[in-house]
């Protein structure tokens, strides 16, 4: 994958990886009330059953994509909604572009860089794992897996150069 | 405080919800909840109930928070009703455009019940 030099530099400095990991932290324990932490991607990749993405536009130019298992997903939505209404697709689908929009936007209030130059798009949310994905977001690819309870969950940002 | 009724303007069904479940854990006591899914169907539901606060997310399909503030105003029963902003969009520049097009209030999503009470509770129910 060609990488552009300044926005890989910048990222590096500027450490957005842990900054990335931190923004999900925050989004799950406040909105969500469950910590999760970081794990080796390698050893805890999950099968994006349900994907949930977020368009970024302006100083940061890419995509935002956070994904999950079924079952991750609906525990996700009962964590945020309750049991009652989580039974339903299109509310675990709700609830997942949720997380997926609070993360991107906590990501970027994170980066002084990003100050009111980015905005964020509404966000989509793929069901099944037959598809391919490509974005034209070549320029920085940050990933990181995180345990939620003794789940993987992958989120997943790709900005163009 | 009396209770009060509240429109909350998102088009996340799951976010329409933890806002009201916030106002409650934040010890608001709602008459009533009006919804809607942007600020064109906001607008629309001013003209048919009167609310002494509204909740108002930035990002939206076909009317956006912003755009929903500043046309807030020609709906006369709605004239003054504060509006509290609730969003992803954190920057300095979306706060200024917020408050300038008449938002009383500003709230950063991920949020906790008692930024909702410290952010409503000065403005609820007090017309401009």
């Amino acid at each position: 994958m060609s990488t552009d030099t300044s926005l890989a530099v910048r990222s590096h400095e500027e450490n957005w990886l842990p900054i990335l990991e931190l923004a999900v932290e925050e989004v799950f324990e406040i909105m969500l009330g469950r910590r999760v932490k970081p794990v080796a991607k390698g050893e805890h990749t999950p099968n994006p059953e349900f994907t949930a993405m977020v368009g970024l536009a302006g100083a940061l130019c890419g995509v935002l994509t956070f994904s999950c298992e079924r079952k991750t997903a609906r525990e996700l939505a009962i964590c945020m909604l309750g049991p009652e209404i989580a039974d339903s697709e299109e509310q675990v689908s709700d609830a997942l572009g949720e997380i997926c929009n609070m993360v991107a936007g906590n990501f970027k209030n994170k980066l002084s860089t990003a100050d009111g130059g980015c905005m964020l798009s509404v966000p989509t949310v793929i069901k099944g794992e037959e598809y391919s994905f490509r974005s034209l977001a070549d320029g920085l690819n940050l990933e990181t897996v995180m345990m939620f309870e003794n789940s993987p969950v992958s989120v997943c940002l790709q900005l163009h150069s | 405080m009396d209770k009060i009724r509240a429109l909350i303007v998102d088009d996340s069904s799951v976010m329409r919800k933890i806002v009201e479940r916030s106002l409650r854990q934040a010890g608001i006591e709602l008459e009533k909840v009006v919804e809607a899914g942007n600020g064109a169907e906001a607008l629309a539901a001013l003209g048919k109930e009167q609310v002494d606060l509204i909740l108002c997310d930035i990002n939206m399909p076909v009317m956006d928070g912003l755009e929903f503030v500043k046309q807030l105003p020609t709906v006369a029963s709605a004239k003054g009703t504060p509006v509290v902003m609730i969003t992803t969009e954190g920057s300095e520049s979306h706060v200024v455009q917020a408050l300038s097009a008449g938002a009383r209030g500003y709230i950063r999503k991920p949020f906790t019940p008692d930024q909702v009470k410290e952010h409503v509770l000065p403005v609820v129910g007090k017309k401009s």
